[in-house]
């Protein structure tokens, strides 16, 4: 039998089960905003490592939106360099803990990985994250070396995902980078879209931190289009501007009702708890309307993260209202799975079509209508077809709008030349972020319309190459 | 963070302050607002921008006491500083030469119609300023609106100075006495800005009013700032804060800007007790 890393046999690898993520009893987590999962120990992260056989072809890398070299950080971490790993990680990706935690790796990396095909993936996104946390945990967090300064400033739009990784690419290569964000704290959806039970503020201020560190600097409270125009930034002598300020506008589904009082988007309740930190008033100033009997609209991650902040608040019955059917939801497997353990109700095959209000105008009741699946829409998946008469009621105090976003008009209105498609995202050439503007490049939401925290990333680095190109040969 | 410059108690519970933010001052423009955050813990509250002085690098806010953050931002002295202030927000107001145009404050609104009244005023237009309070020492800026305006009509509710009655029973007077006007701002409490655009609506007199529908992020994202205009959902921030007072749901309007009315007590008053207990 052949021997691979660490001794293990090839026999002996497959046997080891994918190793259970500990978490948080859904009784007690349903009540508190802690994170959720609580991350493998160093015994059971090893024990994940010894699953994964080195594919001479790894599938898993070429499922890596940012191309991490999974196998070599797999074995370091297998042989207990937990420092190694984190470092191979972050020659390619700047965000792991970020990653490790929201990617959507059962349709990436793991994917592909060859012991799913019998069995169950190496989890690869669970070491990703014991690696990240190892090394922020250690202290040790080690600032890379920087090519010498080029002289060039370079301004990026936007603190998300994107904004953050096409920063942390940029200021490596010895560019003067400042992030310009619109909010009081930078992260962007990281901030104020994922809640901390999902994703901890204190690791997204870390992961700034050490961005400032290597020396991107990030000014607060900046919204480019009305305290400048990018042709402002152009004059105040930026040689390229990145924007990256995600599909950040809500959409409505415009139908009666919908402004009654306790009707939120997805967007503005999600704001209000994480950004704002409603969920701890009145120790914090801004306050969240608190439900009895929560509504949420939408079968995405956005909507997996409402009704559970919802039941987080209180709510005695938070329910998800989707069009489609189960297997149709958006969202990740592991978070539908979460909220149902957290005792969320599912009304499948269900679209709201009004909302009636009491004589001050608070939501009382969504009338709904049943659907059924029919022909295969655009996206591949089978539309929703209302059912004739099928109409019943739901008694609601809150409801959350969680069907999409839309590209926020401010910046192409502000930018002339700027090319937009019909629904507002930025029109870019190919894969590298150029723009109709020279100079000007794009990428995350803005560009492909919602989207997941990896491919903003990805957009980001591959906008880095290139307008690293682009002033190379200036 | 936001040094204030200067600070004045202008009438009872009203305050008005000069912030430094060299970077909006340049750029502002009349009827645009910022929004504000005083600490951490700090909610986010929008105020109109009410003049700015672009070689001082300040601009002036004027703002009344209703709340937990206007409480305490009364308190804060020159010299402390606001942690975030961010802006300039909104769209300016559309300013060019009407003809007769008539500017209508009601309250601490008449803060709001200020910067507007005097670029009309810059732009050529003949002004008539209305400008109310319920008494006369709740009234603010008379000197400053009279010195922008052709004309200048005060109203107290009370009749303890000027015209008795509302702004908007002085604007009826006009166009009762057939006065041409051309176009109509109003800014003030909903109820007084519902009451001037069915004043003017039989006239066919174009009335804009600005709306101060409750905000959190001010750049278009959340929506909680949505109003119904024309029956079309409009977001405050982004599509106004100026929308056509004939359009204007007020009856909506009034009803969301009561969404936090029990957490707002909650606040304020723990706010005060945490002041009283030092």
């Amino acid at each position: 039998m052949k021997e691979i890393s660490v001794g293990v046999k090839m026999a002996d690898k497959i046997k080891i089960p994918r190793q259970p993520m500990p978490e948080q009893d859904p009784l007690i987590r349903r009540k508190n905003f802690d994170e959720v999962p609580l991350g493998y120990d160093a015994e059971t992260a090893q024990k994940e490592a010894r699953r994964c056989i080195q594919c001479k072809k790894p599938g898993c890398v070429s499922g890596c939106p940012v191309e991490v070299n999974i196998p070599l950080f797999i074995q370091q971490i297998a042989e207990g360099d937990f420092l190694g790993a984190a470092h191979t990680i972050k020659e390619t990706n700047s965000l792991p803990a970020i990653c490790g935690r929201v990617c959507p790796q059962e349709d990436q990396c793991e994917k592909f990985c060859i012991l799913g095909k019998k069995g169950d993936p190496v989890a690869i996104g669970r070491l990703e994250r014991f690696a990240a946390d190892y090394e922020r945990a250690q202290g040790s967090v080690e600032i890379p070396p920087t090519l010498p300064a080029t002289g060039k400033k370079i301004a990026v739009i936007g603190s998300g995902p994107s904004g953050l990784t096409i920063a942390g690419d940029l200021v490596k290569l010895g560019y003067d980078v400042t992030i310009f964000e619109a909010l009081h704290k930078p992260g962007g959806v990281l901030i104020y879209g994922i809640p901390e039970f999902r994703l901890p503020k204190a690791i997204v201020e870390a992961e700034v931190e050490y961005l400032k560190k290597l020396g991107v600097k990030i000014e607060l409270n900046s919204v480019i289009g009305r305290l400048k125009t990018i042709d402002d930034l152009f004059s105040e002598g930026y040689a390229a501007v990145y924007i990256a300020v995600g599909a950040g506008a809500p959409v409505f589904m415009n139908i009666p009702g919908e402004n009654l009082l306790g009707i939120y988007s997805a967007n503005e309740y999600l704001t209000r708890s994480n950004l704002m930190k409603a969920y701890l008033f009145p120790d914090y100033d801004t306050p969240i309307v608190t439900g009895k009997n929560v509504a949420v609209i939408g079968g995405g991650n956005v909507a997996m993260d409402a009704v559970r902040t919802a039941l987080r608040l209180g709510a005695e019955n938070a329910y998800i209202v989707y069009r489609r059917g189960r297997e149709e939801m958006p969202a990740r497997k592991e978070e539908i799975h979460h909220a149902e353990e957290e005792g969320v109700q599912f009304h499948f095959l269900t679209t709201p079509i009004s909302y009636s209000g009491d004589e001050n105008g608070w939501v009382k009741e969504m009338t709904c209508l049943r659907m059924e699946l029919g022909e295969p829409d655009a996206s591949g998946r089978r539309s929703p077809v209302p059912i004739p008469g099928s109409e019943f009621t739901l008694d609601v105090d809150t409801v959350v709008v969680a069907i999409g976003t839309q590209a926020n008009p401010v910046i192409p209105l502000t930018t002339p030349g700027l090319e937009t498609n019909k629904r507002g995202y930025i029109v870019t050439k190919g894969e590298n972020g150029e723009t109709s503007r020279p100079g000007v490049y794009a990428g995350g939401d803005i560009v492909t319309g919602s989207a997941t925290v990896i491919l903003a990333m990805g957009a980001g680095k591959r906008a880095a190459r290139a307008i690293h190109e682009f002033l190379s040969r200036k | 963070m936001a040094k204030i410059l200067k600070k004045e108690v202008i009438s009872d519970g009203i305050f008005r302050m000069d912030i430094e933010a060299p970077e909006i001052a340049r750029r502002r423009k009349a009827g645009q607002f910022v929004i504000l955050r005083l600490n951490e813990k700090g909610e986010r509250i929008p105020l109109t921008i009410v003049d700015s002085n672009p070689e001082e690098g300040s601009i002036t806010i004027i703002f009344q006491v209703v709340g937990h953050t206007t409480a305490l931002l009364s308190h804060l002295i020159e010299g402390e500083e606001i942690l975030d202030l961010q802006g300039p927000l909104g769209n300016p107001t559309e300013i060019k030469n009407y003809g007769h145009a008539v500017c209508i404050g009601g309250g601490v609104g008449v803060g709001v119609v200020y910067p507007i009244t005097k670029a009309l005023k810059e732009s050529g237009n003949r002004v008539t300023s209305i400008i109310g309070a319920r008494s006369k020492d709740l009234l603010i800026l008379e000197k400053e609106m009279a010195a922008i305006s052709d004309r200048l009509i005060v109203t107290t509710d009370d009749g303890s100075y000027g015209f008795r009655g509302f702004v908007s029973q002085a604007l009826a007077e006009l166009l009762e006495k057939g006065e041409k006007i051309d176009c109509v701002f109003a800014i003030g409490p909903v109820p007084m800005m519902k009451a001037v655009s069915e004043c003017t609506r039989p006239y066919g007199i174009k009335t804009y009013v600005s709306l101060n529908a409750i905000m959190v992020d001010g750049t278009g994202m959340c929506g909680a700032c949505r109003v119904s205009v024309g029956e079309q959902t409009k977001f405050t921030c982004v599509d106004g804060p100026e929308f056509d007072g004939h359009e204007v749901d007020f009856d909506l309007l009034m009803k969301r800007l009561r969404m936090y009315c029990e957490q707002e007590r909650v606040s304020y008053e723990r706010n005060q007790c945490r002041c009283q207990n030092g």
